[in-house]
């Protein structure tokens, strides 16, 4: 059944977008705010209201399937699962939060509000379309073209290497895109051979049998340019250069919608796509996975910058979203899938709320801080619990994710659990020292008289850190959505669960 | 069993101090004036919640309820569901957490008055209670957990009340993290249930444990001590308890004391279906507390701080509760029951310390006190109460549960049983060192010190903890504390002691005594002088620095660990980054190199030109020929 | 007469005018040299379409005086204004298009 809704929900942002470009250079700036914030607001209801009439199964919902370009067999063809629909729930609530926490961050930038937020709604749209897209063809110009919104918004707002910051990021990505490149054009190759000739639907790509070498190189091609984007050891350096310089705003965009797409991705194309592949690549990427928790856990501990500290905790955490994902069991997949979603949140309000402390203060190094909590007791305050969530503390949402992801290592194989737990340490080490170094202690000079946050920045906090706290103790909601949609990943993958020695039934008889 | 009546509605227990948390929090300070007493009222409402659910299930045939909640976690074969267990052992910890609770926010009323973060402490204090009795009265090893480091949150928050302190700051963060630390064992251990046994219930776990190999129900055992050792400073985690009273006393008195500290003997306890299954992983239990017992007891005789020498002393009990459960189904009743008495009698001698400070402009060093019997008598009495209760003087209930373990100790295992008997004289000694140089002695007070007594609000709880301090033994009449404890703990065989009952008691007192006497003449005959001395024979000295684990701990994990993020920041910006922005440099190299043959001479261009052309020319005749 | 000596010829002419493209420094003369080659090329095509009985290498040289006329006429305009600005026709001293 073809449904239009998808479309719809893709194309507001994306037009609101355009009509703020057009925008006449004297309407006021508060009027382009609030028509920014009014349109991200409404692809909000819409999404929800899609999100309310979503039906779970392991298949895909809203389905929309045109051809588009029958000489390469590609489609416009979108389409909501489990797995996407909690990522297109979590960028269409950033989103908001986003354009309420910069209000102001646009006004010096290269282009002004107008362009800050027309550039973040552009960003909505296209991350909207990537992870509805079921067609790889489409997947890739959605996937390339969100490079160009995250360009302009680092190269135009933020720090003094703010241009620099932005060409790593783009040459990072564009590197990791043609990689991928090759790989899409060999999906061509590959399917034209077929009596059916080319296509790029994933639907049919499932079922298509690449062979054992062919297949494993493609899924490398696509592969690195997930990892790049997730980021994983050893290609994760452009992150930290790129959130140092980036408004608080984009950062988030940057890390908690955007660089979803990597795991999204190593998901869709690598495991479903490729399943001989991605059991081959398995222990080495596994092994990766916990060298990125550890290596951006230690990295994080060393850092004096508060946004890269932030990043570098994100490489962490990226680490345990892959290593889920490829443990490749119900639970470990479940928990990659919510772990998305409660980064997503965690990170934002830990890089917004240490966004507002930066800008009162006008540093982002820890050492230029001491005793914060004295004079900005709900800065302070609300930093901790997003803090907290980020070192997974049980009753906030990122710890069932964490949880689940290290039992399902756990039943992969003890070893690889055993490393990656020690990251609970490490994670207290990195938020409490910090939090310890920023918020306590005696007052510091330029912190004193710090102003603390105002209405509108508490508002913009206060969705997030409420969706933390209730996803925390009832995750039900998002994993009864996510469950079905693995089950359904796990058998293109020809992967069940390996039974418990003992199961409860036999237990009790 | 499922439950119905009131048990049903156990879940109000964690509700209310957590709705009490949340207002004092979330409301700002439009709930100043009456915040303290919001969360007080709180916790008195869940003691008598728990003194009535405690009295249903009593009454019940089979004493152990459940309360389905909701799920929690589903994933495949995990599904962890939230829900909580009412039985014996909850419920002891229940009326534990709210009853000595519920005098601890009645003391802090008074202690907290002048303080202006008054509403904040009382939003931590409830959160505390909240984590607390969630993690005694989940049903699973996950609801356990989360308690767990809901309490360990709540200790944060507590131990750094005065945050602008940094020693108070830096206890804080040391406490969490070696936590932490024990952390990683507990949910090891959860893992490894779960893969195993496919179940993190407490009744799945117990129905289907037997089926597993030695070798795993040990490590499962062992990874379950770490978390303990951690919980409750316990070797070789036992660094972070001494810092941890830089919090407000009544938080020293109700988690690094009455509460918290004693969760890894809960842990034990409670997963004693486990430790039965694996007497190596039990013995281990039963040396780290012997160890422990023996370390903080010599931590508490080198102190001048009455806050570090109770501390140590905590580690000492706990150590005895932790020795005790590792004596298996002989032990784990008298574990629970110590861990009850030490609940009073330490609460007790701490809020009497915080008393004191009180009194004496919050000064803790114990050699600027003396004589203080006179200014204090309440305080002095009631502290008195406690101290012949965790000397074990006979009559108070000291003396009956650290007697019990001493006699199952030396039963079940000669040598442990001899380190116990060792300790209770050491116990002996640096408490009456601490009574000597606190109550008695002559006036060392700084001149600006008027010591006076405590208003009511906070000698009232004093003299019901002094009380039940007297008192509390009373449970072990009839064996009744171990009847009701029976149906979790398990009924221990009737073994005979080495020598009777009477004799072991006899001898207990006596090394007690010598204690005693001990610091009477080292102490109590001597002058007392307001500095510390110098030269201090080793003993005293390694007393002093915490037995070095600080030191060790310095010297093992924090330098190596700060060279290592060192090193491993140059690597990320050398070799790792080094390498792309490397590429990216010799590219822009390379083709700096290239642009130069774009000379501007119109000729050479054609030369090249040429140049190609006799090359394509060349390439051609050398294929025609090939 | 057979084609070699057209095609020698040609081939000479081509010579020439390559080596003056290449050692002379005067615009004039390097232009001339090029029309040289063009010439000698256009010999060579007449001379193959005279061999093979077809048009075709006529038209091709008809095609090759046309760009050569249109050629002229841009580049003489160019040396010209080359030469007002700089008071030089040395092709070396035109050189500000490098690196």
């Amino acid at each position: 059944m073809n449904s239009s809704w998808l479309t719809l929900l893709l194309l507001l942002p994306i037009a609101g977008s355009m009509v703020l470009a057009v925008l006449p250079a004297r309407t006021s700036a508060a009027v382009v705010k609030q028509s920014a914030l009014a349109i991200s607001v409404l692809t909000l209801a819409l999404a929800i209201a899609l999100a309310i009439g979503y039906q779970a199964g392991g298949g895909y919902d809203y389905s929309v399937d045109v051809d588009w370009i029958k000489l390469f067999g590609a489609h416009y063809a979108l389409g909501l699962d489990g797995i996407g629909l909690t990522l297109v729930l979590l960028t269409v609530i950033l989103t908001p939060v986003v354009m309420l926490a910069s209000w102001n961050d646009g006004d010096t930038g290269r282009w002004g509000p107008k362009g800050f937020f027309a550039w973040v709604l552009a960003l909505e749209g296209l991350s909207i379309g990537v992870f509805a897209a079921t067609d790889v063809f489409l997947f890739y110009v959605f996937f390339e073209a969100t490079l160009i919104p995250v360009y302009f918004l680092v190269a135009g707002y933020g720090g003094p290497a703010r241009v620099r910051a932005a060409v790593k990021f783009l040459l990072f990505s564009l590197a990791g895109g043609l990689v991928m490149l090759a790989s899409v054009i060999g999906i061509y190759v590959e399917t034209a051979k077929s009596s059916d000739g080319p296509t790029y639907l994933i639907s049919e790509l499932q079922h298509f049998d690449f062979g054992t070498s062919v297949g494993r190189w493609m899924f490398v091609g696509f592969f690195i340019a997930f990892a790049i984007k997730a980021p994983m050891f050893p290609v994760h350096t452009w992150l930290p250069d790129t959130t140092e310089s980036a408004t608080p705003g984009t950062s988030v965009l940057l890390v908690s919608v955007l660089d979803k797409i990597g795991t999204f991705g190593m998901i869709r194309f690598c495991l479903e796509l490729f399943p001989e592949a991605s059991r081959w690549a398995t222990p080495v990427v596994v092994v990766l996975a916990i060298i990125s928790i550890l290596y951006g856990a230690f990295m994080a501990i060393g850092s004096n910058n508060i946004p890269r500290l932030i990043a570098y905790t994100s490489v962490s955490h990226f680490g345990f979203i892959v290593l889920g994902i490829f443990v490749m069991n119900s639970q470990g997949l479940s928990g990659a899938n919510l772990y998305m979603f409660n980064h997503g949140l965690s990170t934002a309000a830990l890089f917004l709320v240490s966004g507002f402390m930066i800008s009162r203060r006008g540093s982002a190094l820890i050492s230029d801080y001491g005793g914060v909590e004295k004079v900005a007791p709900v800065l302070a305050g609300l930093f901790l619990v997003s803090g907290l969530s980020s070192l997974s503390l049980p009753g906030l949402s990122p710890f069932v994710s964490e949880l689940m992801v290290m039992v399902g290592a756990f039943v992969h194989s003890p070893w690889a659990a055993a490393f990656a737990v020690p990251a609970i340490v490490l994670a207290a080490i990195y938020i409490l020292w910090m939090y310890q170094r920023v918020m306590t202690g005696p007052v510091r000079e330029g912190v004193v008289g710090m102003p603390d946050l105002n209405v509108r920045e508490v508002s913009s906090l206060a969705p997030l850190l409420v969706l933390i706290v209730v996803l925390g103790f009832y995750p039900k909601p998002l994993l009864a959505v996510i469950n079905p949609s693995v089950q359904h990943t796990m058998s293109e993958v020809g992967k069940s669960d390996p039974q418990p020695k003992v199961t409860e039934g036999e237990a009790a008889k | 069993m499922p439950a119905d009546g009131l048990l049903a509605a156990s879940w109000l227990l964690i509700a209310l101090p957590l709705a009490g948390a949340a207002v004092l929090l979330l409301g700002g300070r439009r709930t100043d004036r009456w915040g303290h007493l919001l969360g007080t009222a709180t916790v008195v409402a869940s003691f008598v919640i728990g003194l009535l659910c405690t009295f249903q299930l009593a009454g019940l045939e089979e004493k152990s309820v459940g309360v389905d909640l909701f799920t929690f976690i589903s994933a495949g074969s995990l599904d962890v569901r939230a829900g909580l267990l009412y039985d014996p052992l909850s419920a002891v910890f229940v009326l534990l957490i709210t009853g000595v609770g519920s005098l601890i926010h009645i003391y802090s009323i008074g202690y907290m008055a002048h303080d202006p973060g008054r509403r904040r402490f009382f939003a931590y204090l409830n959160l505390f209670i909240a984590a607390m009795l969630l993690l005694v009265l989940g049903n699973s090893f996950v609801a356990l957990y989360v308690g767990w480091e809901g309490v360990g949150l709540a200790s944060y928050l507590l131990i750094a009340f005065w945050y602008t302190r940094p020693a108070a700051a830096t206890a804080a963060k040391k406490a969490f993290i070696m936590n932490r630390v024990g952390d990683v064992g507990l949910t090891l251990a959860i893992f490894l249930m779960f893969s195993q046994l496919g179940t993190t219930s407490y009744s799945g776990v117990f129905g289907s444990v037997g089926t597993l190999a030695g070798g795993t129900v040990t490590a499962l055992g062992l990874l379950l001590l770490l978390g303990a050792c951690g919980k409750s400073g316990q070797f070789p985690l036992q660094a972070w308890l001494p810092d941890a009273m830089e919090g407000p006393t009544p938080v020293s008195a109700l988690i690094h004391a009455a509460t918290m500290v004693t969760a890894g003997v809960y842990l034990i306890v409670r997963s004693q279906f486990i430790f039965e299954y694996t007497s190596d992983a039990r013995l281990a239990v039963a040396i780290i507390g012997t160890i422990t017992l023996l370390m903080g007891a010599w931590i508490g005789c080198a102190k001048d701080d009455i806050k570090k020498v109770l501390a140590g002393s905590t580690m000492s009990q706990i150590g005895y509760m932790i020795l005790a459960a590792g004596l298996g189904v002989f032990g784990y009743a008298f574990a629970i029951f110590h861990l009850l008495m030490h609940g009073f009698f330490k609460a007790n001698m701490f809020l009497g310390a915080g008393s004191v400070m009180h009194g004496t402009n919050d000064d803790v060093n114990m050699r600027h006190y003396g004589a203080l019997r006179k200014a204090m008598p309440v305080t002095f009495i009631t502290f008195a109460m406690g101290y012949l209760a965790i000397i074990g003087f006979p009559g108070f209930d000291g003396f009956w549960s650290k007697d019990k373990i001493i006699e199952t100790a030396l039963s079940q295992n000669l040598t442990l049983g001899l380190c116990a008997l060792l300790g209770a004289g050491v116990t002996g000694f640096y408490m009456t060192r601490l009574m000597l140089l606190t109550f008695f002695t002559k006036e060392r007070w700084e001149p600006d010190v008027h010591p006076h007594e405590s208003p009511k609000v906070m000698t009232v709880p004093l003299m019901v903890l002094a009380a039940l301090s007297l008192l509390g033994g009373l449970v072990l009449l009839n064996d009744w504390i171990v009847t009701f404890l029976s149906p979790v703990t398990g009924e221990a065989p009737h073994e005979d002691p080495p020598l009777p009952a009477l004799a072991i008691s006899a001898i207990a007192v006596i090394v007690v005594a010598i204690g005693v006497a001990l610091a009477w003449f080292l102490v109590g005959k001597r002058e007392v002088s307001r500095t510390a001395p110098e030269k201090v024979s080793v003993f005293t000295a390694a007393g002093r620095n915490d037995l070095y684990g600080d030191a060790f701990n310095d010297l093992v994990i924090v330098e190596p660990g700060k060279s290592f993020t060192g090193g491993l920041a140059a690597f990320d910006r050398g070799t790792v980054d080094g390498g792309f922005e490397g590429t990216g440099r010799a590219l822009s190299g390379l083709s700096g190199a290239l642009r130069l043959a774009q000379n501007g001479f119109v000729r050479s261009y054609a030369l090249s030109l040429l140049a190609g052309a006799a090359l394509v020319l060349l390439a051609l005749v050398v294929v025609n020929l090939a | 007469m057979t084609l070699t000596w057209y095609l020698v010829l040609a081939a000479i002419l081509f010579t020439i005018g390559a080596v003056g493209v290449l050692v002379r420094r005067n615009a004039i003369v390097v232009f001339m040299c090029v029309e040289l080659m063009l010439n000698s090329v256009n010999l060579t095509l007449v001379t193959f379409a005279r061999a093979h009985g077809t048009v075709d290498g006529q038209i091709m040289a008809f095609f090759v005086m046309v760009v050569a006329a249109a050629e002229v006429v841009v580049g003489l305009a160019i040396i010209m204004s080359i030469y007002r600005t700089r008071r030089s026709a040395s092709v070396d001293d035109a050189n500000l298009l490098k690196y």
